[in-house]
Order: structure tokens, then C-alpha cells, then sequence
């Protein structure tokens, strides 16, 4: 991404500013070496699988401990506000390819569909029921369908949180690169 | 019969793939349900005849809703005129509408929507099944009389026939819910039972029945809310043929008719069909006497025609048996003729370009053909024998005359007055198109109408013919319809009664409308002077509603973030802080504290609290209201809360971060200058009243729970076996209570799009490309929040 922008012409149209642009982990790019933190930087790449993986363990843990969707996507969501601090909007870009929107719609459609889907074995809307399964090995796995409704939550959870760093982070750094005040 | 409206629908949603190929096909192939409906109706008129023919469909069940249909004798005559003119009107469209005109494929559908729609309302056996397809044709309206919209006009007149018509359709819903909850059904045919047998009274049936005919007399453009009709004369013709003449501004007299049989005794019904029926007839005559637009002419005709309508069908009476029969063949003829008129009017149009009376001039000789079956039509409008117009109109006399009394003979005056006018517009619209006058060119005609234009004219203008002298088929619809009123005359309808007061009316009405129209020129001149205008009347409503919207938002919405809370906060000391002085009492036993855990947190919030309100930096402010949130947190967990405080934690980090983000943008402290005290005092006050008065109603609140709740208990009980969760809050969350939860993340949704939209769509001007400085524009473009 250039750096010196040509004010009159603009070479990223609006509706591509918030798209990805970068590769997975983070870019090492920097805005500024005065605003680098290294240590940071170092701690968000050890932490921020860590937490990603811990945010799935809540989620699959609420039904038997506390966590739940609603957690499990608020700490998912925080390892990305890790992620936005330490290495900027950019960064933030490497690490998710879609767009925020998509993420929270994504989510309302899983949640949706786990609630309608009873209706297509002639329960009725939102009844959960529990799947059972022999694996070898490991024996007898048990799934709540429920679950599914909680991946939605979950996966909304992060879009909104995505949408937060879009609109609050990314979008008022640019507001304030283009009223030339420091970012 | 669902199917038949659902395949007007369904077929109007595909007939743009038709009009992709072939624009004026279209219509052709739109015409071909009409006319199977009709058929079919025609085929089913022994069964309709005697008792109807009756379907239901169930739609959801749990609240007693179904769809259900009934084609009996006035159904009988409504399809009729909705399927049997309306093919006639889509074939007019083929050659109305131009091989290439633009505005053809969507007239095609929306039409044969429209027909669906009303063919369900005509054929609705309950009254909410009625509602729906009766807002249904008011869309359909505002649709096809809007166009593009690209006129001024045509979006005022649009707006100016829903805005009317949907006030009178929502007035009319809830008297249908009074009348149906008082009945305790919505079936019509059992509310009218009901009625007749006098089980319905009180003053909810009197505002239920007041608020239909609201509804009805919208609708069908009685006064004073006729101007919408003449105004949505701005649609092509075969539009104002089909909706504004045969069809849809029918359905009000329809619905009259309909309930006439069942509440027509009473004076809350009668009396105000009577008079506004009568007084719109006068006054829509009178109109179209000055009406120098060909189509004008035609609606306030119809508007009068409408009062006509509704005297006869509305209005019951001792003799209603033959107001009633006189209403039906009224209600086909005039069909009959005003869709042919109009059409005339769209020939002409297309002839010759122009549609004003005082350019037009000897078209008799140019248009031969058009003038005669226009003749035929304005006959029949007129009520000269041999034609339906006349037999109608002799039986509305008969009906009023033998009744007798003062009511009987008021009503056949006016109606002697209305049928005079009547006669007068009849004449002027005949002279009008197509009699030479001295002193204008004849008129160039630039194409003449091919058979697909006249064609039309004549089927509908030799069926009002037909009908007039086969009225026997007539008499035999008109008869099944008036059953429920009681037989005393023996009256059938005729061409030959024998000399007698009916035919002197009609005589009189002929000869008076002659001599109006002789005197023309005099009642040009006094035209103007109206003291009322039913239109101004509508255009200052309209002014005084938008002055009161501006007033009231203005005064709510001022833009002050403290005005704001200010105003939560003094109605939440108000009224439930009232209450609770008043209502609740205090809970005995409350122990100061349950854990000694719960000391420091508390005393840790509340130096935190105490220290927000002092703090003037911003960044020191939001820190300090993290430490309340966090210190709340750990007050759960203290009572055994781990779900709530996890959640609370990771909220409070979050809006930690989200704060953070903004203050970027702000200035470090709060405000330069202090403000005066006379500000900071009561805001204060303000603040503390505040909040010490949701600290004692969460106390009073939970004083008033003495024990568990039973629904705990069973969630408790039930979470392991049902939900497959040993943690409760889980199992309520995404199981027992998942209905809110859904909720609740589409409302997140809407947050975040909503905190996206004020932060990213001020950003860009789209259409000049210009970049905003942030902050202060509105926000118009949502769609780049959208991403």
C-alpha cells in the first residue's frame, strides 16, 4: 500500500478501502517506527493462535461450563483488537479475508438456519435434539444441536467485533490521515 | 378459487419474461386468465345462484386465519366485470400500448396483479381475507397510476389515491375487528346472520360499521374524498378504464353491498350511505358538467355514478328487495358503459392526440364506427331504453317511489336530480368527441383506430344492449343477491312496466338533462363558483400533518446529547420512581452484604464512580468507568455468577477498546472552561436524583421476589435431559429461551451496522466525488457502509 497519497486522486476506490490485502500473520509493515512496539508485536504472534483456539474451547465448553457463543466470539474478537494494535489496520487485513458484513451475515444465517432446519424433520422451530456417534478410539461422541446456533452467535460476535475495529479503528484513522492529523 | 387468484399473481410475476420478447404479446397472453376466470364463473352460476359455491383454505390455523372464497350472485356480478373487463381492457392494451413502448411491460403485470388481487377481494368469504386483497388493489392503484413516476403529476396523484385510500382501508380494518370480535367471527355470511337476527348492538357496532363505511366511501371516491379520482386520471387510459371506472373503485360499493343485507336497518348505516350517496351523485354530476378533459368528464361522472351506486345497494329499506335488484343491474351496466367510454376516450386520444372537448370537433364523420358504439355506451349511461342503464334505473325509481314516505321520496328525488345530471354529462360527452362545432376545425385524425381499439368498445358497449333487452338473466342475478330481504313486491325488472311514475321520472331526468346541456354555456360560467374544494380541503390536511410531523421533531429531536439523558432520566425519576415510592415497599432483612468479598469491590466502584464525575480528562474518565464495569464483574462471580462475570469482563474490555478508538479523535479533556454553576447545579441534582432512584428500585424490585422462581426450577430440572447441558444459563441461552437469543444478535446486527453507518458514511459525497470532512454531514449513503 502506498504511503504518500495523492489527494486529488484517489488510487483506492471507497469501496475497496476496507477489502484485505495482505497475507496471513503479521505484515511486519509499520506505520510509523515511533509507534512500533516490538514487544507487542511479538507477544500478539505467540498469543494470537492461543487465543483464537482458547475462544473455540469456550465455545464448545458452554454447554457444560461457562463460555458459551456469546464469550467464545467476544474473545476471538478481542485477539483481533490485539492483532489491529499491534501491527494496525493493515495487519488486521492479513489476518481476515472477508469483510465484516460478511462475517455478521455469515452468522445470522448459520443461527437462522439452525433454527428452521428442525422443521425439515417435522419438529418445530428452534427444537434441539442430540446427535450421538461411535468413533473409533474415542467412543461414544455426543453433539447438541444447539451448538449450531451457538457457532452462529459466535461467528456474529466476531463480525460485530471486525465491524467495531472497521468502522471505530481502521475508518478513524483514515479520517484522521486525511485531516492530516498524526495516526 | 385460491388457485385462480394465486395463477393472476403468479402469471403477472412471470409476464416480464413475455414482454422481454414480445412487449405487446404480453397483454395477449395476460387477457387468457381473465377470461378462463369468467368461464369458469359463467360455468358455476347454477351453484352460485343457489346458496355459492364456498372453498377455505387454512392459512395459519392456531389463529383461527383462513383464506376462504365464495362465488355467490354479487360475487357472480363482480367477476363479471373484474375478469370479463378486464380481458376485454388487456386486449384494448395491445393496441393502446406501442410495439416499443417502455412503459408497456410494466402496465402488462401490474394489471393482471391488480386483477388477482381484486378477483380475491370480490370472491373473500371473510373479512380479513377481504382486507388483505382490498390494500392489495390500493398498491396495485398507486402503482399504475404512479407510472415511472417521472411526472410531477402522476406521483401526486399516486400518492393522493393510496394516502386516501389506505386511510380508509386502516379505518376499515379495525371496524372489522370490532365487528369481528362482537360477532365473534369473521366469516361474513355468519355476521350478517348475526346482524339480521339483531345479536349485534352497542356502541362498538356503531363505530365498527362508521369505520367501514370510512373505508368504503374512500374507496369508492365518495364525498368528501372524491378528488382523488378524478386526479389519478393521469394514468393511461385502459388504467383508468379497468381500476378508476369498472373494478376497483367498485369494491367500496361492493363492500356496502355486501353488508348491506345484514345491517341496513339500522340508522347508523343508512343515513350516512343515503346522504353522502345522494350528495355525492349531485356533486360529481354537477363536476362533470364543467369538465373540459374527455377523461375528467368521465371520472366525475363516475364519482357520481358511485353515489348512485351506493344509494341503491346501500340503503335497505323496507323495499331494499328492489334497491337491491336495482343496484345490481346498475352496478353491470355501469360497467358496461364507463369502461367503453373510457375506451372511446383512449381511441380518440390516440387518433387525433388530444382529449380536450373544446379542440376536438367533427370526429362523427371521421370516426364513424367509435361514435356509434360510444353512442350505445352513453345511452346506457344516460338510461334510455332499450338499454341495461334503463331497466336499472327504472327499478331505482320503482324501488324508492313505492316505498313512499320521506325517506322513499328525498331519495327518489335526488336520484331524479343525479339522473338528470347524469343525462346532461351524458350529452356533453357525445356532443364533446364527436359533434361538429361551430367555429373549430374538424379535427385531423393521424391513424385511425385499428380493430384491436374499437373491438372493445363495441363488445362491452352491445353487452350492455344485450343485457337491457335479455333481462331476465339479469332479474334472476339481481334476485339471488336481494334473498335476504324480505319479499313483499313481487318486482321484477322489465323494459315495459306500464305508464306510471318510474318512467315519468326517467322521462323527466331525460328531457331535463337535455335542456342542462342546451344551456351549457351559462353553466360553464357558474362552475367556478364553489365555496368548498373538496381537493384544498385534501392539500391542507395533507400541509397541516407534515407541519405537525416538522413541529413535533423538532421539539424532540434537538440534537443535545444531555437534553437526551436528561429526558430519560427525568421520566425514568417520574414514573417508575414514583411508582415504586408509591407501590413498593422497602424489603425487610436486607443485610448489608452477604460475603465480606463484596466490601472492597463495592467500595472500589464506588470511588470509582465518584472519581468519574471529577475526572477532566477523558482518557482518565473512560479507564475509571472500566474499573466499575470490572468491579461489577467481580460482584458476580462473589455471588457465584461465572457465565454473567465472563461475559461482563470481556464486554468492558471490549468498550474499553472501542473508547479508546474514539478518543483519538477528541480533545483530552473534557472542556476547556467549566461550565457556569447554573448549569452544573442542576445537572448534578439532576444525576444524583438519577441515580439513587434506580438504586432503590433495583432493591425494592428485588424485595419482591421472595423465593426462586418455579419456571428456575424447572430449567434446572430440565437442562440435562432436554437440553443436553449441565450449564444451565447455556441451556436457557441457546435452548429454552433461544427465540431471544436470536433476537438479540439480529439486534447486535443492526448496532454494529448502525455504528458503521455514523462512522463511514460521512465520509464520502458520492456524487461529486467529494471528500467530506468528517464529522458533521448527513448520512445518506448507507450502501457504503454495506463494505
Amino acid at each position: 500500500m502506498t504511503t504518500s497519497r495523492d489527494e486529488s486522486h484517489d488510487p483506492m476506490p471507497f469501496e475497496e478501502w476496507d477489502r484485505p490485502r495482505e497475507a496471513w500473520l503479521l505484515s511486519g509493515d509499520c506505520r510509523r517506527p515511533g509507534q512500533r512496539s516490538l514487544l507487542l508485536e511479538m507477544t500478539t504472534r505467540a498469543v494470537f493462535p492461543t487465543v483464537l483456539v482458547f475462544s473455540l474451547y469456550l465455545l464448545l465448553v458452554g454447554h457444560y461450563g461457562p463460555g458459551g457463543g456469546f464469550s467464545a466470539g467476544l474473545v476471538a474478537g478481542l485477539a483481533f483488537v490485539l492483532r489491529y494494535i499491534a501491527g494496525g489496520s493493515d495487519d488486521l487485513g492479513a489476518v481476515v479475508r472477508v469483510r465484516a458484513p460478511a462475517v455478521i451475515g455469515t452468522g445470522l444465517v448459520i443461527a437462522l438456519l439452525t433454527a428452521l432446519a428442525p422443521v425439515a424433520w417435522g419438529a418445530p422451530v428452534l427444537s434441539t435434539t442430540k446427535l450421538a456417534v461411535a468413533l473409533p478410539l474415542l467412543g461414544r461422541a455426543e453433539l447438541q444441536t444447539s451448538v449450531f446456533l451457538d457457532v452462529g452467535v459466535y461467528v456474529l460476535i466476531i463480525g460485530v467485533v471486525l465491524d467495531l475495529l472497521r468502522a471505530l479503528g481502521t475508518g478513524i484513522e483514515r479520517d484522521m490521515r486525511d485531516a492530516g492529523e498524526d495516526a | 378459487m385460491l388457485a385462480l387468484v394465486v395463477a393472476h399473481l403468479a402469471v403477472a410475476a412471470l409476464l416480464p419474461l413475455v414482454s422481454a420478447r414480445h412487449r405487446r404479446a404480453a397483454f395477449g397472453v395476460a387477457a387468457v386468465l381473465p377470461t378462463a376466470t369468467l368461464l369458469w364463473a359463467l360455468a358455476n352460476t347454477a351453484p352460485a345462484l343457489h346458496g355459492g359455491l364456498t372453498t377455505t383454505t387454512a392459512w395459519a390455523p392456531t389463529l383461527g386465519l383462513t383464506l376462504s372464497f365464495r362465488l355467490d350472485a354479487l360475487a357472480l356480478a363482480m367477476v363479471v366485470l373484474v375478469s370479463g373487463i378486464g380481458a376485454v381492457i388487456l386486449v384494448y392494451c395491445i393496441g393502446y400500448f406501442g410495439a416499443e413502448s417502455p412503459e408497456a411491460p410494466r402496465n402488462a403485470a401490474l394489471l393482471l396483479a391488480f386483477a388477482g388481487a381484486m378477483l380475491g377481494l370480490v370472491l373473500a368469504d371473510d373479512l380479513l381475507t377481504l382486507y388483505v386483497f382490498w390494500e392489495l388493489t390500493s398498491i396495485a392503484s398507486f402503482l399504475l397510476v404512479g407510472q415511472s413516476g417521472e411526472q410531477r403529476e402522476e406521483r401526486r396523484a399516486a400518492v393522493q389515491a393510496l394516502l386516501v385510500t389506505v386511510f380508509g382501508g386502516l379505518a376499515m380494518l379495525l371496524g372489522f375487528v370490532l365487528l369481528g370480535e362482537a360477532a365473534g367471527t369473521y366469516v361474513i355470511p355468519e355476521i350478517l346472520a348475526a346482524g339480521q337476527a339483531g345479536r349485534l348492538h352497542g356502541g362498538v357496532l356503531t363505530a365498527a360499521l362508521l369505520l367501514i363505511l370510512l373505508g368504503a366511501f374512500t374507496k369508492s371516491a365518495q364525498l368528501p374524498f372524491h378528488p382523488w379520482l378524478p386526479a389519478a386520471m393521469v394514468a393511461p387510459t385502459p388504467v383508468s378504464a379497468y381500476l378508476h371506472a369498472a373494478s376497483m373503485v367498485k369494491a367500496g360499493v361492493y363492500l356496502v353491498a355486501r353488508l348491506a343485507p345484514g345491517f341496513s336497518d339500522l340508522p347508523v348505516w343508512w343515513v350516512p350511505v343515503v346522504v353522502v350517496g345522494l350528495a355525492t351523485m349531485v356533486v360529481g354530476g354537477w363536476r362533470a358538467l364543467s369538465a373540459t378533459d374527455l377523461k375528467q368528464l368521465l371520472a366525475f361522472g363516475t364519482v357520481s355514478q358511485l353515489g348512485f351506486l351506493m344509494v341503491l345497494l346501500g340503503s335497505g329499506g323496507p323495499l331494499g328487495e328492489i334497491s337491491a335488484l336495482a343496484g345490481v343491474a346498475l352496478l353491470l351496466a355501469h360497467g358496461l358503459f364507463k369502461a367503453p367510454l373510457f375506451m372511446t376516450v383512449g381511441a380518440i386520444d390516440h387518433a387525433t392526440g388530444s382529449r380536450d372537448l373544446r379542440k376536438l370537433s367533427g370526429l362523427r364523420t371521421a370516426m364513424p364506427g367509435t361514435a356509434a358504439a360510444a353512442a350505445l355506451a352513453a345511452a346506457s349511461m344516460a338510461g334510455l331504453p332499450p338499454l341495461l342503464g334503463f331497466v336499472g334505473k327504472e327499478a331505482a325509481f320503482a324501488g324508492f317511489l313505492d316505498e313512499g314516505g320521506l325517506r322513499g321520496w328525498i331519495v327518489a328525488l335526488g336520484l331524479v336530480l343525479g339522473s338528470t345530471l347524469t343525462a346532461a354529462y351524458s350529452a356533453r360527452f357525445l356532443w364533446g368527441a364527436f359533434a361538429r362545432k361551430p367555429g373549430v376545425e374538424p379535427t385531423p385524425v393521424h391513424h385511425r383506430p385499428g380493430a384491436l381499439l374499437t373491438v372493445p368498445i363495441w363488445i362491452c358497449s352491445v353487452a350492455g344492449l344485450v343485457l337491457g333487452i335479455a333481462y331476465p338473466v339479469v332479474d334472476v342475478l339481481g334476485a339471488s343477491y336481494a334473498a335476504p330481504y324480505p319479499h313483499v313486491s313481487g318486482y321484477h325488472l322489465a323494459l315495459w312496466h306500464g305508464l306510471g311514475l318510474p318512467l315519468l321520472f326517467t322521462a323527466v331526468a331525460l328531457g331535463g338533462g337535455l335542456v342542462l346541456h342546451a344551456q351549457r354555456d351559462r353553466i360553464t360560467a357558474l362552475a367556478p363558483r364553489s365555496p368548498l374544494d373538496a381537493q384544498r380541503g385534501y392539500e391542507l390536511t395533507i400541509a397541516a400533518i407534515a407541519r405537525v410531523a416538522l413541529g413535533v421533531t423538532g421539539r424532540l429531536q434537538v440534537g443535545s446529547l444531555p437534553a437526551y439523558l436528561a429526558t430519560i432520566l427525568v421520566a425514568f425519576v417520574l414514573l417508575p420512581g414514583a411508582a415504586t415510592v408509591l407501590g413498593g415497599g422497602w424489603p425487610a432483612g436486607q443485610p448489608l452484604y452477604h460475603s465480606v468479598m463484596q466490601v472492597p469491590l463495592a467500595i472500589v466502584v464506588v470511588i470509582a464512580a465518584l472519581a468519574v464525575a471529577r475526572a477532566k480528562r477523558r482518557f482518565t474518565a473512560v479507564l475509571l468507568v472500566g474499573v466499575i464495569g470490572y468491579g461489577v464483574g467481580g460482584q458476580f462471580i462473589v455471588d457465584g455468577a461465572p457465565d454473567l462475570a465472563l461475559a461482563q469482563f470481556l464486554v468492558e474490555t471490549l468498550s474499553l477498546v472501542a473508547f479508546v478508538f474514539v478518543l483519538r479523535r477528541l480533545p483530552a479533556d473534557f472542556t476547556e472552561e467549566r461550565p457556569p454553576r447554573r448549569v452544573r447545579v442542576p445537572k448534578a441534582v439532576l444525576g444524583t436524583v438519577g441515580g439513587a432512584a434506580v438504586a432503590a428500585f433495583a432493591v425494592v424490585l428485588s424485595g419482591a421476589r421472595t423465593e426462586p422462581s418455579s419456571t428456575i426450577g424447572e430449567f434446572v430440572r430440565l437442562a440435562p435431559a432436554e437440553a443436553g447441558a449441565n450449564n444451565v444459563v447455556s441451556a436457557i441461552i441457546v435452548d429454552f429461551r433461544a427465540l431471544d437469543t436470536l433476537v438479540e444478535i439480529g439486534v447486535l446486527f443492526i448496532a454494529a451496522a448502525g455504528v458503521a453507518s455514523l462512522v463511514l458514511a460521512t465520509r464520502y459525497d458520492r456524487r461529486g466525488r467529494r471528500r467530506v470532512e468528517s464529522g458533521q454531514s448527513s448520512p445518506e449513503h448507507e450502501e457504503d457502509v454495506l463494505g
